[in-house]
């Protein structure tokens, strides 16, 4: 047997790169089309009437929200796993056959699984509760993808030379078992088939169709358990994991308090399951349960700012490095967003400012300033970090990343601030009302006056995706016809051609 | 008293245990600076800065097996 030096292999991270890239084109591409639909509403019927089933809003809205959440957001989060997961545990995956195929099982039914959402939602076929519109069959495959990741997880740390684990293992491990906890309880379902009706008649519906265990409110109070937990611990915890291993590696800057990156973990995982009450307000859940939404929104702050704070103080001293490199300019903007997005959040909480913003556009606006500057920056940073050392070569073009990230924060930028000014006017409309009680206006003279602010926004998501793809663009570059780099060239800043 | 009481009690008790295991921790962390085994936790985050799989943990499993 030959002799060779051990190192890390990145296999799984390289494939689960792949599928970021696709999946994150597809969800962002269909985003801009339902930002336009909603401008234009011609365009719901752009390929004629015959295929309108196809194109219209309510068909691809879904498709958008799951593909950026378990499709472009987990792909990114599995791709960083299989890389930092080696680096920090000081172990590799080519150590353990058993790890490398549970890793390359874990992606093929994870791509079947993607495939299979794509697939069903497109064809219509959807329980109907937000981002956990999937029937069944696709529940359970996704869970046994899930365990997939878990047994790679705690494989990994069983076999690891580190014996601490790093505040990143800490987060992904929170990812796995908050994930698992509110899938599996928000996604409890009865197959219409196994039902009867009150008169004795069996057998109802598709095979694959089914109806939740839970009924009305208590329904509603699940549901947001899980979706705002989803945005817990897939939008936040998993990115947070990413930055406090991505920005020290980048910068060669020790994370300003570890033990502040320790108590802003437990903080985020004692408050943030108890937030969810705040989707609910105003509606027909307990008054107490809705309070306590609320406050634990506020509180959510600290734990948040903390991680933040703790991610800018780092570049302490370090700033020139912000102007220098655009890969560290994504990091930093990503981190001022994650404050900026936590801030906004709990504003909405509170009970009088959720009168107003309540179903309106400000709502689309926080989810979008979150995931496209908090989320896709931290992912996209991470895969420009990881290029050179999974590919062994220098990152093709620094001025068109560089370029990318003026044209996406613009992009944001945009986004934020036109459905800021659409939300609240959408709210003040709604509630605006003459000496007798009488409402002020009608549903459409609110649509006629934002239309102007849903093209912005269609713009700001153009810009976004134009930015996403010069991104796939510079990594195909990157890993096809970059130059090759030494190990020692690799230890902290990423090599990057001009 | 019926359940949906104990279950209220139950919450707050939670809770506030909560709250002091948490705040008992922030206190330990910054007044004792370093874990059971003697390692500032500051030194920790070279984990991440020192990565290369040739470079010596910061807190070695064998290390710990032969203690």
């Amino acid at each position: 047997m030959e002799n060779r030096p051990l190192e890390y292999d990145y296999t799984v991270a390289k494939m689960f790169m792949l599928t970021t890239i696709l999946t994150g084109i597809v969800g962002m591409l269909i985003g801009v089309i339902l930002a336009f639909e909603l401008a234009f509403p011609e365009l719901n019927t752009i390929l004629g009437q015959g295929l309108a089933e196809y194109t219209n809003f309510s068909r691809l809205r879904p498709l958008h929200t799951d593909a950026v959440i378990f499709g472009f957001t987990l792909s990114g989060v599995f791709a960083t796993w299989y890389y930092v997961g080696q680096r920090v545990l000081k172990v590799s995956m080519a150590e353990s056959g058993f790890l490398m195929f549970i890793g390359k099982l874990h992606f093929i039914l994870y791509v079947v699984g993607v495939a299979a959402v794509i697939f069903s939602l497109l064809a219509g076929v959807t329980t109907s509760k937000e981002y956990a519109e999937f029937e069944w069959p696709i529940d359970i495959a996704i869970v046994v993808v899930w365990v997939l990741f878990g047994i790679s997880i705690f494989g990994l740390i069983g076999i690891r030379r580190e014996k601490s684990l790093y505040i990143s293992v800490w987060y992904y491990i929170a990812t796995f078992l908050g994930i698992a906890m509110l899938y599996l309880f928000n996604n409890m379902e009865i197959p219409t088939i196994l039902g009867a009706n009150g008169i004795g008649e069996a057998g109802f519906g598709n095979w694959w169709h089914s109806v939740s265990m839970y009924a009305g409110t208590n329904d509603a109070l699940v549901q947001w358990w899980y979706g705002h937990n989803a945005v817990a611990f897939g939008f936040t915890v998993p990115i947070v994991a990413m930055i406090y291993y991505f920005l020290p590696k980048e910068s060669g800057q020790a994370i300003y308090s570890y033990k502040l990156s320790l108590l802003s973990f437990w903080g985020l995982m004692f408050v943030y399951l108890w937030a969810g009450g705040h989707h609910l307000l105003f509606s027909t859940v307990p008054d107490w349960m809705q309070t306590m939404g609320s406050i634990f929104s506020i509180i959510l702050i600290l734990p948040s700012w903390g991680s933040a704070i703790n991610m800018l103080l780092t570049m302490k001293g370090e700033w020139q490095q912000v102007a220098a490199s655009p890969l560290i300019k994504f990091m930093v903007l990503g981190s001022t967003f994650y404050m900026f997005s936590t801030l906004e959040g709990p504003i909405q909480a509170i009970k009088s400012v959720n009168a107003i913003a309540h179903f309106t556009d400000w709502i689309v606006g926080h989810v979008h300033d979150g995931v496209l500057g908090w989320v896709g920056f931290m992912i996209m940073a991470a895969l420009y970090h990881m290029s050179p050392r999974v590919f062994k070569k220098e990152i093709y073009s620094k001025s068109l990343m560089a370029a990318q990230f003026w044209i996406q924060t613009l992009g944001v930028v945009l986004y934020f601030t036109s459905m800021w000014i659409a939300g609240i006017t959408q709210g003040m409309m709604w509630r605006a009302h003459d000496e007798f009680g009488n409402l002020a206006y009608s549903f459409i003279d609110t649509v006629t006056v934002l239309h102007p602010y849903y093209t912005i926004r269609g713009v700001g998501g153009l810009l976004y995706l134009v930015g996403f793809l010069m991104f796939a663009y510079n990594i195909y570059k990157t890993m096809t016809s970059g130059r090759r780099v030494e190990e020692s060239e690799l230890q902290s800043a990423s090599p990057m051609g001009a | 008293m019926d359940i949906a009481e104990l279950q209220a009690y139950g919450f707050f008790t939670l809770t506030a245990l909560m709250v002091v295991v948490l705040y008992g921790y922030i206190y330990h962390l910054y007044t004792k600076k370093k874990d059971a085994d003697g390692h500032d936790y500051e030194d920790y985050s070279n984990i991440a800065l020192k990565d290369d799989i040739s470079d010596t943990p910061v807190s070695a499993i064998s290390e710990h097996k032969e203690k």
